[in-house]
């Protein structure tokens, strides 16, 4: 089992990042595909530099990685964030099974 | 019990499970609706829970904590949203802390279960939506003894028809 450690620091700057709807926005236009940060500015009712903070403190957390490409800042998902996600889930669905089978034998008992 | 479909949405931390169980559908909804009976399987053997409060109604408060093999008792909460007998229930579920109210640790998950008739059987449908990666992580750690490894190895152990009690 891989155990994912993380500080006080870490989770304080996990939620801070994600305490803002915008900043919860961008990560999922992000996982939708990557873009860069101008698209992003497009999409939202502020300036190029506000959103660029915004992008920066995602960036902080590990939840996105912001990368340089030729004249743009290209924005994509943190892969290691998306395998987590992917890993959690599939435990919940091992402790549904586990749920659904207790369940079944409960209505098959007397 | 058969595990019809069950599919993950990375982006919005959401699980669906779809089980058919060949009861009826008022039959099913009893082990949600009688507290006695969703202890006997909401935690594995070894992480038994136990509600203290169950306000089966919408709106309704549950208190409930889970014993580990340690005698540790983690506190958890639900708050009924939605109950339409014997179809559709709506919770919310976080975490207490040890006064067993609401902390605000690490936010809410939200389990939407649907109940449907099949040919002679219940369909139920549980949609499960986090809300952050850490929620997820912290709320596995109620129910799992020494990890995956363990919970998994029991349920390998009760599809291999030597489920222990």
């Amino acid at each position: 089992m891989v155990v994912y450690e993380l500080s006080d620091a870490d989770v304080d700057r996990i939620f801070q990042a994600l305490a803002d709807a915008t900043r919860r926005d961008i990560i999922k236009q992000a996982m939708l595909r990557e873009q860069s940060v101008s698209e992003l500015a497009r999409r939202y009712a502020m300036s190029f530099a506000a959103v660029q903070k915004h992008v920066a403190v995602l960036e902080r957390a590990s939840l996105v990685i912001k990368e340089r490409r030729g004249r743009e800042q290209v924005v994509h998902p943190n892969p290691e964030a998306l395998r987590r996600a992917a890993r959690l889930l599939d435990a919940y669905e091992d402790v549904w099974r586990g749920r659904a089978d207790r369940i079944g034998e409960i209505l098959s008992g007397p | 019990m058969t595990v019809v479909s069950s599919n993950k949405d990375l982006e919005n931390l959401t699980l669906t499970f779809v089980t058919e169980f060949d009861a009826t559908v008022e039959r099913v909804w009893q082990v949600w609706e009688d507290p006695r009976q969703l202890e006997r399987w909401w935690g594995p053997p070894t992480y038994p829970a136990t509600f203290e409060r169950y306000e089966f109604v919408p709106g309704g408060s549950c208190r409930y904590y889970m014993t580990g093999p340690d005698g540790e008792t983690p506190r958890g909460w639900w708050t009924i949203t939605d109950v339409q007998a014997p179809h559709r229930l709506e919770f919310q579920d976080g975490f207490a802390g040890e006064d067993g109210e609401p902390s605000g640790f690490l936010g809410t998950s939200t389990c939407v279960v649907t109940l449907e008739e099949t040919g002679g059987g219940t369909r139920m449908t549980l949609v499960s939506t986090f809300e952050s990666l850490d929620q997820m992580e912290e709320m596995l750690k109620m129910g799992m003894e020494e990890g995956m490894g363990q919970a998994l190895g029991q349920i390998d152990g009760i599809l291999a028809g030597q489920g222990v009690r």
